[in-house]
């Protein structure tokens, strides 16, 4: 296991004050902080590296294409696909992978009578993006729903996945709620011979994720939740169905042979890659997975199972304090949702602010989640390797004084 | 660990929380000649504010609803404000509420009375919307009569 004060020496943002108080930084979910080793990555690319890819031949111009293709082996590697950089598509952002697999592979593939299945546990960014492309195909959304635990039903999974279904797409680990049982999917979904993609935004930097074990067809990720750079998402495909899918954006770099009425694509990734890429950011990435696995995987996921134990623990302690999701640490990430009895969330977040500590406080981009929850908004405190138990003291603390302030009544936050 | 008490004062001042803590005008108007919905998709703050007109005097008006103190606060404060006032002057309270909101630079304008309190928010700039969601529900409901609703961007 490693040292986490050692860690919190890599990460200069944590030394900043908030509103005099040092930075309690418990908003990973949204987005992590960043290590010296990656800032470094970024500052040296600019420093020393700094052209354009694919077509230079200078030496700056092959140092960064080489610099950059390494990053894509690496991240292959990274989430265990057995196909190596051919499976690595480099996106803006996980909402960018999604949309690229719902106007790539949606387009071409479904049709009126298909099916997509989802859950009424994902992000926006998981839904928006089929109802579009359902409204255009004539495909219909179907929607497994949760239990009074707030997992997701299992007796849902065979009454909604069958032979109409084209694709069932979920998050690996809800940003709000725990992790979800997505071998049981992928194995259900192939049966049926439909495709599953796992939205891993929440699930790829907090513990060991590996495709072929999971036996997803794709999933999609975010350099910026975990110790990388803002700008670059992930989008990992079995190589065969990214040879099948057409084009997303058009442009420079993803042609092969262009003629004024029609033109012929790159080979895959490539084709899925139009303009110049985010190539500082992407380099970036590479150190960030450097850095974590350096750490090792099963190391952040037992620090943050360690970090999550102990706050659910100090939070279940006070009675008017609802947590939502899965009660065993086990099923869940380093995310815990929760409101403070009567007290609406952002008021709950305006006041740990005042302490220093940073929490997110909002529907969490999953409105129909909330509503599912009864609840208006949550307060959600997210963990990341640098956290410590003292800085679940000192949300605990922050918390009791927001109780005196607005005189929190145990009765929780109807809607 | 022992911690000062939070310095939010400007933010929730005492009448703020009073109305949050003790709502006025809160409910639903059976004869109501506009209903007008408000939504707010950052915050998920929702209220309903039902009014009834004589002519172009605001004979009644009461909220539903939920959302954080400074939306629910400002939206009972906002039925007091209005409730026996004319249109014009309640439209003349809309606008001056949101200067106030919009611009901390200028002294707020008398006709604000107890409103002014909610002057500190508008040094929390993310909190604004949830002040003025209630303002901006009432001057549809001024300006048309039925339902109508209004999302916050």
């Amino acid at each position: 296991m490693f040292d986490v004060e050692t860690v919190r020496k890599d990460f200069p943002i944590l030394q900043r004050e908030v509103h005099g108080k040092p930075l309690v930084y418990l908003d990973n979910a949204a987005t992590t902080q960043k290590p010296r080793q990656v800032i470094e990555a970024l500052v040296h690319y600019y420093e020393h590296t700094n052209a354009n890819i694919h077509r230079a031949i200078h030496t700056l111009g092959e140092e960064a294409t080489t610099a950059y293709e390494a990053v894509r082996e690496k991240t292959a590697r990274f989430i265990g696909s057995p196909s190596g950089e051919r499976s690595i598509v480099f996106t803006r952002n996980t909402t960018e992978a999604i949309n690229l697999v719902a106007n790539a592979w949606g387009r071409k593939f479904l049709s009126e009578g298909d099916e997509i299945v989802l859950t009424v546990a994902e992000h926006h960014s998981n839904m928006i993006p089929w109802q579009l492309i359902a409204k255009e195909t004539g495909a219909k959304l179907r929607y497994i729903d949760i239990d009074d635990e707030e997992r997701l039903r299992r007796d849902h999974f065979a009454e909604i996945i069958g032979p109409r279904t084209k694709l069932v797409t979920l998050a690996h680990a809800s940003n709000v709620l725990g992790i979800h049982p997505v071998r049981e999917i992928t194995e259900l979904a192939h049966r049926h011979g439909a495709l599953v993609l796992l939205d891993g935004a929440q699930s790829v930097p907090h513990m060991p994720v590996d495709v072929a074990e999971l036996d997803c067809d794709f999933l999609a990720f975010s350099a910026h939740k975990m110790c990388g750079p803002t700008g670059v998402g992930v989008l990992y495909a079995r190589p065969e169905l990214l040879d099948a899918m057409p084009p997303f954006l058009g442009g420079g770099s993803m042609i092969s042979w262009v003629q004024l009425e029609e033109s012929t694509w790159a080979e895959v990734p490539h084709k899925f890659e139009a303009g110049t890429p985010n190539i500082a950011d992407v380099i970036a990435l590479g150190a960030a997975i450097d850095y974590l696995e350096a750490l090792g995987m099963d190391n952040v996921r037992a620090h943050e199972q360690e970090i999550t134990g102990y706050a659910m623990e100090r939070l279940s302690a006070l009675p008017e304090v609802t947590i939502y999701g899965p009660k065993n640490v086990e099923e869940r990430i380093g995310v815990i949702s929760f409101n403070y009895g009567d007290i609406h969330a952002h008021d709950v977040s305006q006041v740990l602010d005042t302490y220093g500590v940073a929490v997110r406080a909002s529907h969490h981009c999953a409105q129909p989640l909330m509503r599912r929850l009864d609840c208006a908004a949550t307060a959600r405190a997210s963990f990341y390797v640098y956290n410590t138990k003292a800085e679940v003291d000192t949300l605990l603390s922050a918390l009791e004084a927001a109780g005196r302030y607005f005189a929190v009544q145990p009765a929780p936050l109807a809607r | 660990m022992n911690y000062p008490e939070p310095n939010l004062d400007d933010l929730y001042r005492e009448l703020i929380l009073d109305h949050y803590r003790h709502p006025r005008n809160r409910g639903s108007l059976e004869n109501a000649t506009a209903k007008v919905d408000g939504y707010n998709p950052l915050c998920g703050d929702e209220i309903e504010v039902d009014l009834l007109f004589d002519d172009d005097v605001i004979e009644d008006v009461a909220f539903t609803g939920h959302g954080c103190s400074i939306s629910q606060a400002s939206s009972s404060m906002m039925t007091d404000a209005v409730k026996g006032r004319s249109k014009v002057e309640a439209q003349a309270l809309v606008a001056a509420f949101k200067r106030m909101m919009t611009d901390p630079d200028v002294e707020p304008s008398e006709e604000l009375g107890d409103l002014e309190a909610f002057q500190g928010v508008a040094k929390f700039p993310v909190r604004v919307k949830c002040a003025t969601l209630a303002w901006n529900v009432l001057e549809q409901g001024l300006q048309k009569n039925g339902a109508s609703r209004v999302e916050e961007n």
